[in-house]
């Protein structure tokens, strides 16, 4: 048994990492606005969405005008993902002065739902626009970066197998490493990310020194929706097709990687999504070794969030959680 | 210019003729003699929305075969006539037009529907009223499980199609170690079932039969067990969004063996979603490539002719059913002596043909009107175009 598990170990390594790090950029907006808000964005699964139908658009489009041919598929990633997630941000920015902010003092709960029916909207816009448009809502985009690679693991050792990923994740993985590395450097070591960590820690206090609260929040969501549709246009590029539901599973999934990873907490986010994304892959391609063919793959969900239970018994506050005390 | 003029002097006493004829028939319809007994036949097909095509293709094919028996009706003393219903692919819709029907006297059987699921609830309405039934398109189980005596199909039952594909894969593409992926739900969950005991029965060996959730979108996992277990043959059980995403992921991953599905895969989307991965796919489908014998050439030829359309893959199916309700209801006017039969006669006839052939099928109903002799067909993808080309047929 064990040997088998080793054996598919690299590709399940390769898979669940490229999963994993999708999950993560999107926990990032779900613990970003939780941290300065207390609130659960569940609009931002939506967002993610809406950037991967951005930037399919955006990709047809320029094949269609054949600017895809004539400059390099990098370049043009890039692009896309500038132009993007500058759209996705200022869309969150909208979507926070239009649907929270004048919400902002009353009921947690009130926001929340304003949330959920935000969410919908998007959903259903998205789908309409696409369908007018193309007559049916499943979207494929241009194929992109689709040469095979071949690790060989098995030359490291025998009982390895070897594993095999597309450019496609290769890229979304640095990408995803990029954008990670440069939100934490924002956070921690900017003046806006200082303001930002002040005003998560005291709304009142942090507006008495002189911080204005709502650009911070403002730019909070530009952050996080930014993150998040550039990861949905990666998302695009790595599966190929997308649909206006992607947003609901995965944001369900990067949500509770934020709480795994401690919610309010970017660095806990990070390694929430990861770990999601790997215990998934795993359990999906060893559960039925593991219990001896009665659960099958289709247990991975149970097996990831039973983790995830375990985990917040022992430690409620998420892996990388500070245990705060209630504020009065 | 003598064979126009002949023509016009033809054409001319045609057309009084035909007015003399339609005054005989107007003064004579008072004593019930002649050809003035009009018979209707309904169709209820979706006929506008989405699949519109389809359902118009259906009407088109029953209508055709209609014109075809006109003549031997005639001679039987009884006028054909056409009823088209629009169901619009909607239950609700379908039951209320059932309803017109079962008041309607005259209309003494229907050809319909495209839709199951329309089919179900209006087949109550037609066993109410005794009013045979022949569908030319419907696959599930319950159409003919309940045991209607007016319901009848000519198209092959879902639970056929995981049996008619291990068939298939294990015969004609020599698969010995199989792969089983299915979506939970109702529709996938049958038929790999149905799939997997037909494949164990006939001595494969199933390596694994693993689930995946509808609505995401990697399957990375469960392709790392294919990739480990090394199958000859991955069959999925499951809808086209996710068969499409699978079977591209599998190829990224270099597992070039066959792929197999229910009609769940024939969608032209599935084309779409996996672009040049979709090669070497197969799926099974109850409806047959008209194009591949000479009566479907020849039917397809007079259909274009009549309607200046291309065929659609029901054109055929409405053609033939219609067929076999007019050859149920020639049966009853014969049985009762050249009288109108009542429609639980014409019923009864339906049901007990068996063995007729149509264009496409050969039709036999069993004792619930299933067609003893519906079949499968494989199509294969060999390139990224839709639709497949047909592979072969497997029948009971």
């Amino acid at each position: 048994m064990l040997a088998d598990i080793l054996n598919t170990l690299p590709q399940v390594l390769v898979d669940g990492l490229a999963l994993g790090a999708i999950y993560a950029v999107i926990a990032l907006g779900y613990t970003m606005v939780y941290g300065i808000l207390e609130l659960i964005n569940f609009a931002h699964g939506e967002i993610f969405m809406t950037g991967a139908f951005i930037g399919v658009a955006m990709l047809i489009l320029m094949t269609g005008m054949g600017w895809l041919a004539a400059m390099p598929a990098i370049l043009a990633l890039i692009l896309v993902l500038v132009v993007t997630s500058i759209l996705t941000g200022f869309m969150g920015v909208g979507i926070e002065r239009m649907a929270y902010r004048p919400l902002r003092n009353s009921p947690k709960l009130i926001t929340l739902i304003s949330a959920i029916g935000v969410s919908f909207l998007l959903q259903d816009l998205v789908r309409f626009i696409t369908e007018y448009k193309r007559g049916n809502y499943i979207l494929t985009g241009p194929s992109m970066f689709n040469s095979q690679f071949t690790i060989k693991f098995s030359s490291v050792s025998s009982s390895f197998s070897d594993a095999f990923f597309k450019t496609s994740t290769l890229i979304l993985i640095i990408c995803v490493v990029v954008m990670m590395v440069a939100l934490d450097f924002f956070v921690n070591k900017t003046k806006w990310g200082m303001a930002m960590r002040a005003v998560a820690q005291d709304r009142d206090t942090a507006s008495l020194m002189s911080i204005n609260v709502n650009k911070v929040i403002s730019l909070t969501f530009f952050i996080g929706s930014a993150l998040g549709g550039a990861t949905g246009v990666l998302f695009a590029v790595q599966y190929g097709t997308i649909d206006p539901y992607i947003g609901f599973i995965l944001g369900l999934k990067a949500f509770t990687a934020a709480v795994l990873g401690g919610i309010g907490n970017i660095r806990g986010a990070m390694a929430g999504g990861i770990m999601l994304g790997l215990l998934e892959m795993f359990a999906a391609a060893n559960l039925q070794l593991l219990t001896n063919g009665v659960l099958g793959a289709e247990y991975k969900d149970v097996f990831a969030f039973a983790i995830l239970i375990i985990v917040l018994i022992f430690k409620p506050e998420g892996l990388f959680g500070k245990a705060v005390t209630e504020k009065v | 210019m003598g064979i126009k003029k002949g023509l016009k002097v033809i054409a001319a006493s045609a057309l009084s003729l035909g007015l003399l004829a339609g005054c005989n028939a107007g003064g004579s319809s008072g004593s019930g003699e002649g050809s003035g007994k009009v018979i209707k036949i309904a169709t209820q097909t979706p006929l506008s929305g989405g699949s519109a095509t389809l359902g118009e293709s259906i009407k088109l094919g029953a209508q055709l075969a209609l014109e075809d028996n006109k003549k031997k009706f005639e001679d039987l003393g009884y006028k054909l006539q056409l009823v088209p219903y629009d169901d619009q692919a909607d239950p609700k819709k379908g039951v209320a037009n059932a309803q017109l029907i079962g008041s309607d006297k005259s209309i003494l059987g229907v050809v319909g529907h495209l839709n199951s699921g329309v089919s179900i609830p209006s087949s109550e309405v037609y066993e109410k009223y005794k009013v045979p039934m022949v569908s030319p398109a419907n696959t599930a189980t319950e159409v003919t499980d309940r045991g209607l005596k007016t319901v009848n199909r000519i198209v092959a039952r879902d639970d056929f199609q995981g049996p008619a594909g291990a068939d298939f894969a294990m015969k004609k593409l020599g698969a010995k170690k199989i792969f089983v992926i299915q979506d939970k739900t109702a529709y996938g969950t049958g038929l790999a079932d149905a799939f997997k005991k037909a494949a164990e029965d006939a001595g494969a060996e199933i390596l694994g039969y693993e689930g995946i959730t509808v609505g995401e979108k990697d399957f990375n996992g469960v392709l790392t067990q294919v990739l480990a277990k090394k199958p000859d043959l991955v069959f999925f059980g499951g809808l086209y969004t996710e068969g499409g995403q699978l079977i591209r992921q599998a190829r990224d991953k270099g597992i070039s063996i066959p792929f197999m599905g229910g009609d769940g895969l024939d969608s032209s989307t599935l084309v779409e979603i996996a672009g040049d991965a979709v090669n070497n796919v197969y799926y099974t489908s109850v409806a047959a490539d008209s194009s591949k014998t000479s009566e479907g050439q020849a039917f397809a030829s007079k259909y274009k002719e009549k309607f200046n359309k291309n065929v659609e893959s029901y054109s055929a199916y409405g053609y033939d059913s219609m067929s076999v309700l007019l050859a149920g209801l020639e049966a009853a006017i014969k049985g009762s002596d050249g009288e109108l039969p009542a429609r639980e006669n014409v019923a009864e006839e339906v049901r007990k043909i068996q063995d007729f052939k149509g264009v496409v099928t050969q039709v036999g109903f069993d004792d619930i009107g299933d067609n003893k002799f519906a079949k499968v067909y494989i199509y294969k993808f060999s390139e990224p175009k839709y639709p497949g080309v047909q592979e072969g047929e497997i029948s009971k």
